[in-house]
């Protein structure tokens, strides 16, 4: 409009507040951030945890997404989904609010779907002309493998064992991990070209890798040997060790342990053993402990699970002596540092058989002469690259020192793939940037929709302490879903849409795609209320330089 | 759309929108086409609620009569920041009235547009709580009672912002102002004035009369559709926190409301006819301090001086509310305060 068309007594023309840039208020601004959810800050297989979660909350196309995104880390959902002690769970923000997100469950469902619908994940890559020996088939070494073969390099896994699998096959009872489910997820990995070599063991590295060329070598032969303690012993004395009593209805025999089993010995393979005992048709099955409950190392749903199937436990309490049909039992106290000390008092109790779950030790013979390899208390030493102190010779799972599960020994796997891709690329690792966590007291929970924890249903009891059926079903599509959007999405944008909703100032916009949004600079007065009321901690003030 | 008709639990209809959700069934606010009734460059303080809840109330009336509306607004911030001459922030058209008048305004413009054949460009007046509860009182009972087709929004920042932070009869008690200071035995505003416009409007007995805050989008734009289904004399009254008035941090705004409306000091419901048809349950309970520490205004019932007896009295005051509009329904067991 220009002057002369302004109406009598009007000398300016009407105008915009958008010629005002308020945003020149500002000392501090509105920016956009992903932060480290704890979910998958915990997972020591290294999985995206609330990536994945997020994929699946769309349901449908997003449960193969969601898959997939788990298969970037951990080739095995279905195991895990059983079997994985979830730390994930335990760190999950949620458990803050009500209770933590059956991250665990919803894993096995997607696990299940992919074998059930045939997903396969993308062939192997193109062929580097390097080729790594693998020792020991169990999941530091299928994990690794898969890995490698993904980097296109030429790998022949090597296991001494008539079946791939390791602890997962002869270790982990039916009851928790069906056979089929194992093998579907380990054939998977074979058919990308893995080359497995059954009933091989290998007992010399060094010369296996000359003979064979190997370029590099990764060593997963985790820890077979059940520890022995020594307990004076009557010469009828029945006294066996769970790894091999494990191992041998694993592999369909029937053991002797007679109607009154005791298991010595307080960790999962304890309390395996325990149950097992059960299943074989012992009438009682005592678990002997010589800490509490709350000491246990024990996975504590596992313990319930053997305590609903009828297993006993007897906490503080240590075997001083073994008969034919007797054990002598202990009492202890714990002292002030919370150890347990002997008191004299003993107890004689019936029992046909012992059990002994006291953990387990690593044959390392096939790396004798390897010097430069530090095998201090029975494990093998690694950098933080999982390299030895052999250049090209790696190791992972439980033969190295840490946590030994399934999970960890994925995760081990993975790392180790990456170290040896680099390290035969003549790479230094490349570091991983520190990311700041998304911490429960950065979300503003109010808008999360009360939604209390989907549960599994396990089988009936009575079935449980007979037969080897698996004990805990799986999540059925409708609660998957449910469980998979009681994820809050800690430290990242999940479009909620509230930062475009609740800008005085009206500097938040969709841009493109739906859920995709900018902070207009021009007019956001930085007043941090987008901050305040993003529900999952996905935006943060950064002061402006004034 | 009440929470529970989304089977979407991660946020339900607590946020603005959600990417699993039907464009449909998001909020107004989260349309990209939205009107933005207010847009970018008004001078309102950071973080203000009043700029905030009047794009709510406006984006939901613009989409409700399809654009074809009119606004009335009296003097007071909201006329203030948006329209320095010759700039405006209004995306829709626009009067100003003066300060105690807007109500007869608006019903000048009904009539005028009924004069015209043209009823269904709907009339929307709005004005601050001393523009309605105080100066606007006489103008406004009137228009209630002859039942003129306005559709008149309160936004209640408790105070006269715009001139400095005087005391309205909106000003909760115990309150700082530049005129009720925080000396004497009864420190900052006084107890037992002041007055509550939702039920005064309520006695009118006028089609529908609600409450609401800018905690609370999906609730807030739901009565604003329904007011603008319903012909004759509506009254919505929005809480809209005040961060210079209030003293309280600019990021806190929603916060607070939210916060208003948890401890029971700020009821939320509706009324037809006179008669309350619902009111919004308190989710997550919190104590009225919860809500004041945040806030310097009462900052003088705090600290080593502090005035239990006072903040004691004023929890009394939400204990009254959450009877009198049965605002807790079931306790939540694991009590308080995720606010
Ligand atoms: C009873 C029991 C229950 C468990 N339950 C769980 C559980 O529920 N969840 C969980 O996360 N973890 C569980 N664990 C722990 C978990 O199974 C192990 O931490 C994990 O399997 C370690 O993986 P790995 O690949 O390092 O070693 P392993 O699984 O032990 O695999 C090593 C493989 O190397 C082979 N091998 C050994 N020496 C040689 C050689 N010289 N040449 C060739 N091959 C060789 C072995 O035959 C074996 O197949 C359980 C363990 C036990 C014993
Ligand atoms: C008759 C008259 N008296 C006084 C004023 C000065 N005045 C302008 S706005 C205002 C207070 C506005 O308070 P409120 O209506 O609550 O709106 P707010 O600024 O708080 O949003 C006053 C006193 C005026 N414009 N006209
Ligand atoms: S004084 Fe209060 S109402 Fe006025 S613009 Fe500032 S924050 Fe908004
Ligand atoms: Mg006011």
């Amino acid at each position: 409009m220009s002057e002369h068309d302004l109406p009598f007594a009007i000398t300016l023309a009407p105008a915009s507040s958008r010629a005002d840039l308020t945003g020149t208020w500002r000392t501090e601004r509105a920016s956009y951030v992903t932060r480290q959810a704890p979910c998958g800050n915990a997972c020591p297989a290294g999985e995206a945890v609330r990536d994945w979660l997020y994929d699946a909350e769309e349901g449908d196309a997003g449960y193969e997404r969601a898959w997939r995104r788990i298969m970037d880390a951990n080739p095995f959902p279905a195991v895990m989904g059983r079997v994985c002690y979830h730390p994930c769970e335990t760190s999950c923000n949620r458990g803050q609010l009500d209770e933590s997100v059956g991250i665990n469950s919803v894993e096995r469902f997607l696990g299940d779907r992919a074998l059930e619908l045939g997903w396969r994940p993308p062939p192997a890559g193109p062929p580097t002309g390097r080729k790594v020996l693998v020792v020991g088939a169990g999941p530091a070494g299928l994990a690794a493998a898969y890995h490698l073969v993904r980097l296109g390099h030429e790998v022949v896994l090597k296991e001494a064992e008539s079946r791939p699998g390791g602890m997962m096959r002869w270790g982990i009872p039916r009851y928790r991990l069906p056979r089929t489910v194992l093998e579907a997820e380990v054939q998977r990995i074979l058919d990308l070209g893995v080359r497995l070599e059954l009933d091989t063991r290998v007992d010399d590295l060094v010369s296996t890798m000359s003979e064979e060329h190997f370029d590099a070598a990764l060593v997963c032969v985790g820890a077979q040997i059940g520890r022995r303690a020594y307990i004076p012993a009557g010469s009828a004395a029945h006294v066996l060790d769970a790894v091999s009593v494990l191992h041998g209805v694993a592999a369909g025999e029937q053991p002797l342990l007679g109607r009154r089993v005791a298991v010595y010995g307080g960790g999962n393979t304890a309390i395996d053993a325990a149950r097992t005992a059960k299943r074989l048709g012992a009438e009682d099955a005592l678990v002997v402990y010589r800490r509490t409950r709350e000491r246990m190392p024990a996975n504590e749903i596992e313990v319930q699970e053997a305590e609903e199937e009828g297993v006993r436990f007897r906490w503080l309490s240590t075997i001083g002596e073994v008969e034919e049909s007797s054990i002598v039992v202990e009492q202890m106290e714990l002292d002030e540092a919370g150890f347990p000390q002997p008191t004299g008092r003993t107890e004689v109790l019936a029992a046909d058989s012992v059990v002994l779950a006291l953990g387990q030790d690593s044959d390392l013979s096939l790396l004798a002469g390897l010097d430069d390899v530090d095998l201090g208390r029975g494990v093998v030493h690694t950098t933080s690259a999982m390299m030895t102190g052999q250049p090209g010779v790696f190791a992972a799972g439980d033969v190295t020192p840490g946590d030994r599960s399934v999970t960890v020994a994925i995760g081990h796997g993975r790392v180790a793939a990456g170290r040896i891709d680099d390290w035969l690329a003549g790479l230094a690792p490349a570091p991983e940037p520190p990311r700041e966590l998304a911490a429960f007291d950065m979300l503003n929970t109010w808008y999360y929709e009360d939604a209390p924890r989907a549960h599994r249903p396990r089988l009936e009891a009575v079935r449980r302490q007979s037969t080897f059926d698996e004990v805990v079903e799986g999540l059925d599509a409708d609660n998957a879903l449910y469980e998979a959007r009681r994820c809050m999405s800690c430290g990242t944008c999940f479009s909620c849409d509230n930062c475009v909703a609740v800008c005085p100032d009206d500097a938040v916009h969709n841009i493109g795609m739906p859920g995709t949004y900018e902070i207009d600079l021009d007019y956001c007065k930085g007043c941090g209320i987008c901050v305040a009321e993003c529900p999952c901690g996905a935006i943060e003030m950064l002061p402006e330089d004034i | 759309m009440a929470p529970t008709d989304l089977k979407l639990y991660q946020i339900g209809t607590f946020a603005a929108g959600n990417r699993l959700l039907d464009p449909g069934d998001r909020s107004v606010q989260a349309d990209p086409g939205r009107a933005s009734s207010i847009t970018s460059g008004h001078r309102a303080c950071q973080g203000c609620g009043e700029a905030l809840g009047a794009r709510f109330v406006l984006d939901a009336a613009m989409r409700a009569a399809g654009g074809e509306i009119v606004i009335a607004n009296a003097t007071g911030c909201l006329e203030v920041f948006s329209t320095p001459y010759p700039e405006s922030a209004w995306q829709l058209a626009w009067v100003h009235s003066l300060f105690g008048n807007v109500a007869a305004v608006a019903t000048g413009v009904a009539a005028a547009l009924k004069a015209q054949g043209r009823e269904h460009v709907r009339v929307v007046a709005q004005a601050g709580d001393g523009g309605t509860v105080d100066i606007g009182l006489g103008c406004l009972s009137g228009m209630f009672e002859r039942n003129d087709d306005v559709l008149f929004v309160c936004y209640d920042n408790q105070g006269y912002m715009n001139t400095g932070v005087q005391r309205s009869g909106a000003t909760p008690p115990a309150a700082r102002t530049a005129n009720t200071r925080p000396v004497g035995s009864e420190p900052g505003n006084v107890f037992g004035q002041g007055k509550d416009l939702p039920r005064i409007a309520m006695a009118h007995e006028i089609p529908y009369v609600a409450t609401a805050t800018v905690a609370d989008l999906r609730d807030l734009e739901r009565k604003v559709e329904k007011a603008m289904s319903l012909r004759g004399a509506r009254y919505l009254h929005v809480l809209v926190p005040c961060p210079l008035g209030w003293a309280s941090a600019s990021q806190d705004t929603i916060r607070l409301a939210r916060l208003a409306t948890q401890s029971g000091l700020f009821p939320v419901f509706e009324a037809e006819h006179g008669v309350v048809t619902a009111t919004t349950p308190i989710r997550r309970r919190v104590p009225v301090e919860d809500y004041l520490t945040l806030q310097g205004r009462f900052a003088h019932l705090f600290g080593p001086d502090g005035r239990p007896d006072v903040v004691a009295r004023i929890q009394a005051g939400a204990d009254r509310n959450i009877d009198r509009y049965d605002l807790v329904t079931v306790v939540d067991p694991d009590g308080v305060d995720h606010v």
